[in-house]
């Protein structure tokens, strides 16, 4: 049982790890066009480079 | 969207304090916002940027396609109205929409406020669950202690911050000693932490803090989804609003200054150009011209308008410019009188209560009431006060509406997702139950029906030699019938002819002289002829009787299909518009309407809305004009084009916003079917209810059978929702 010692905080780590990822999403905005993003990635257009 | 909006003054913020800076005048960037209800692909999106790109003074276009919205950095002098062509060349119709109505994301800063606590929640319930899932599968004595506890820790602060929405609504019922679906939430989740906790504290079996959690996450998901579809609405709804800019030109002494609306007089002079609207009542001082009653009254034929006649705020005037001295302003125009129609015609509306609102009615009653029972059947039973809390606890929980909460939401997001993609905003959150129930559908006809542009009738009727002079005179002149007789001549192969010293006589029409004669193009009055009673524009050639070119409003685009499928569907369809009963009677017969009420007043047409209602029926009015706008109110549910004016829109429930209106008709049928999902979902939570209940109160439910049921039956209500798309 002394496994539960490291995997219980790494769980938790790993847990706030997505949640701060899921934060930073929103806060960048990338939720602002789900489905525009969904068929920009089609898009030969911007493929070599990003679009500034 | 956000980003691009603060992009132009948070990318520098420094410079603005930078002293050592010059004042050299930076030629600032201007943000506009268009409107594309077409786009839906991702060929759109790469055309309509590029033709955007492509326009000089445009440095930044980016397509939106959720939002069907493009946002465009561009240089000041330029405008929408220069972009909107471009567009249209493209194959896009597009709409100006006002970037200052749109820079108000405080109303997404609620819904990012949301999202936050939905994460907050969905991440602290996906850990809690992990130790539950130890504990279910086994763990004993100080094992299962630690998890507790260490679910205790996680659990307690995040739903101290995310079940926050529910606290202070239960609060704000509780406080005018109401309840609301959060009350039996509220009760639920606190009940679920005070228990757990007990439990914990003494080493119990059961705890119930990954319910407390799951339930949180589910609600949120609910209130989320409900909260994206309305602010969408709204704020697209808002933008459309900011389209008309109430500005005036007033003369002071001569003088041309630009002031706004609001801060007119009466006795104020002010000037309207030709294509103007009249922003307040007033009489013409000067000028000759003609004026567009079409949205306040529904009339097709322009009225001749000159000094002396009186005018409305609201109508448009067409060919020469108007000096008018104001006799009312604000709230005595006549448009605000009819603004005053639809707040009476309103208060009738708020009389419908939504499914979920009736659902929450038994509900939350009934949930306490059991709840509470089942407390006291137990500790009268077995005289445990911990045992009878406990059981107390398992009945909330396993009851609690997560399901409930998500049965409509769920299904409303995918109706109005499914609908905006067609062109249609859903303004009201009941609008599609009511659009449900409709089973008569009134229209107005000129600008809803029709397109309120004129078409050529009769181009067989003239010879060569009379197209040709007409089309040079038309050419002329840049009133809405002889821009649509110089279309259709030149369509169909003319020339025109060379005449000269063309010139426009506003009011009137245009005059030339050709070979040698004088040739006039306009009123009847003015060519010799008299006058009819269907819109026209005479031909006078010297020594020749005049002719006229007939005019009649084009069929607006899918009206056709819209009236078909709704009488296909069974509903009663009626016209009625305040045009004359010729005109009414014409488009009656071509769509196959057979009821048709013609010169309808604005009160007429809601007392007549409000008959049909009083006889049972559940009327849909569909109309875009100041006249419409008393009956849209008065109406169980309404739908107005986005080019109607915006005391039409405000009025409506849904705003169509492409041209086309065969939407209209799938509308009706993509609200029955959302109804009967969201029954369906009512039925699905309730049969749950049924089954986990008994369970609850005889005390065999554990928290394992908690999270197996409120997951399910929340699952499978969401399910149900997406098979509409």
């Amino acid at each position: 049982m002394e496994v539960l010692a490291y995997l219980i905080p790494i769980s938790l780590f790993l847990g706030g790890v997505g949640l701060v990822a899921f934060i930073y999403t929103v806060r960048s905005n990338q939720y602002d066009d789900p489905e525009g993003d969904a068929r920009r990635i089609l898009s030969d257009e911007w493929d070599d480079k990003p679009k500034s | 969207m956000t980003a691009q909006l603060s992009s132009g003054t948070a990318a520098c913020p420094g410079c603005i304090a930078a002293p050592a800076e010059p004042a050299r005048p930076v030629p600032e960037d201007v943000q506009i916002a268009l409107s594309l209800p077409g786009i839906h692909c991702s060929a759109c999106i790469a055309n309509v940027e590029r033709a955007l790109n492509a326009h000089p003074g445009v440095e930044d276009a980016r397509v939106n396609l959720t939002l069907k919205r493009a946002m465009v950095k561009a240089a000041a002098e330029t405008h929408a109205a220069d972009l909107i062509p471009v567009l249209e060349r493209a194959g896009y119709e597009a709409h100006e929409l006002d970037p200052g109505a749109l820079s108000a994301t405080q109303s997404d800063k609620a819904g990012r406020d949301l999202l936050m606590r939905l994460a907050v929640a969905g991440f602290a319930s996906m850990n809690v669950m992990l130790l539950s899932v130890s504990v279910w599968s086994g763990a004993t004595d100080a094992t299962r202690d630690l998890f507790h506890w260490i679910s205790a820790a996680i659990a307690l602060p995040a739903i101290a911050f995310s079940a926050q929405p529910f606290f202070a609504n239960a609060w704000s019922a509780l406080r005018v000693k109401r309840l609301n679906m959060d009350v039996p939430i509220v009760l639920a989740i606190l009940l679920a932490l005070v228990t757990s906790l007990w439990e914990t504290a003494l080493s119990g079996e059961h705890a119930y803090f990954d319910a407390a959690l799951t339930l949180t996450f589910f609600l949120l998901a609910g209130r989320y989804l409900d909260y994206r579809t309305r602010a969408a609405a709204r704020s697209a709804a808002e933008e459309l609003t900011a389209l008309e800019v109430p500005r005036a030109i007033r003369l002071v002494d001569g003088a041309e200054e630009e002031v706004s609306v609001a801060s007119l007089a009466v006795g104020d002079l002010i000037l309207v150009r030709p294509g103007g609207r009249m922003p307040v009542d007033g009489e013409i001082v000067s000028g000759k011209s003609e004026l567009d009653r079409s949205l306040l009254t529904g009339e097709t034929l322009p009225v001749f308008a000159e000094a002396g006649l009186a005018v409305s705020a609201g109508e448009v005037n067409l060919t020469g410019p108007l000096t008018i001295r104001t006799t009312a302003v604000g709230e005595d125009t006549s448009l605000h009188r009819m603004a005053d129609l639809v707040a009476i015609a309103e208060s009738g509306r708020s009389r419908y209560t939504s499914l979920a609102d009736k659902a929450a009615k038994l509900y939350a009653p009934g949930v306490h009431i059991l709840s509470a029972l089942s407390f006291l059947g137990w500790y009268i039973y077995s005289g445990d006060i911990r045992t009878a809390l406990n059981i107390a606890a398992a009945v909330l929980i396993i009851t609690c509406p997560c399901a409930l909460g998500l049965a409509v939401p769920a299904v409303t997001t995918a109706a109005s997702g499914r609908l905006f993609r067609k062109g249609m905003l859903i303004k009201h959150s009941t609008a599609l139950e009511r659009l449900a129930e409709v089973d008569t559908v009134v229209f107005d006809k000129t600008g809803t029906l029709t397109s309120g542009t004129p078409e050529l009738t009769n181009l067989e009727d003239h010879s060569r030699a009379d197209l040709e002079i007409a089309l040079a005179l038309a050419e002329a002149s840049s009133h809405p019938l002889s821009v649509s007789l110089a279309k259709s001549t030149r369509d169909a192969g003319i020339k025109p002819a060379r005449l000269e010293d063309v010139v426009e006589v506003p009011g009137y029409g245009t005059e030339g002289t050709y070979r040698g004669q004088r040739v006039r193009l306009g009123r009847a009055g003015w060519t010799g002829a008299t006058e009819g009673d269907q819109t026209a524009a005479w031909l006078a050639v010297t020594g020749q009787s005049p002719v006229a070119f007939l005019f009649s409003d084009s069929l607006r685009p899918g009206a056709a299909e819209a009236v078909q499928a709704f009488r296909d569907g069974g509903k009663s369809v009626v016209l009625i518009s305040g045009d004359t009963r010729g005109a009414v009677q014409t488009l009656a017969d071509k769509l196959g309407i057979e009821t048709w009420i013609a010169e309808a007043l604005p009160q007429d047409k809601a007392t007549h809305v409000q008959k049909l209602s009083d006889q049972g029926r559940h009327v849909l009015m569909v109309g875009d004009g100041l006249n419409d706008t008393a009956a849209l109110a008065a109406a169980h549910v309404s739908i107005s084009p986005a080019s109607a004016l915006d005391a039409a829109r405000v009025a409506s429930d849904i705003v169509l916003l492409g041209n086309d209106l065969t939407p209209i008709a799938d509308a009706g049928d993509t609200a029955v079917k959302a109804t009967k999902r969201i029954r369906e979902n009512f039925r699905i939570a309730t049969v749950y209810n049924i089954i986990a209940v008994p369970l609850a109160v005889a005390g065999f439910a554990t928290p394992l059978i908690a999270a197996l049921a409120m997951s399910t039956s929340s699952i499978t209500v969401s399910l149900n929702a997406l098979r509409l798309r």
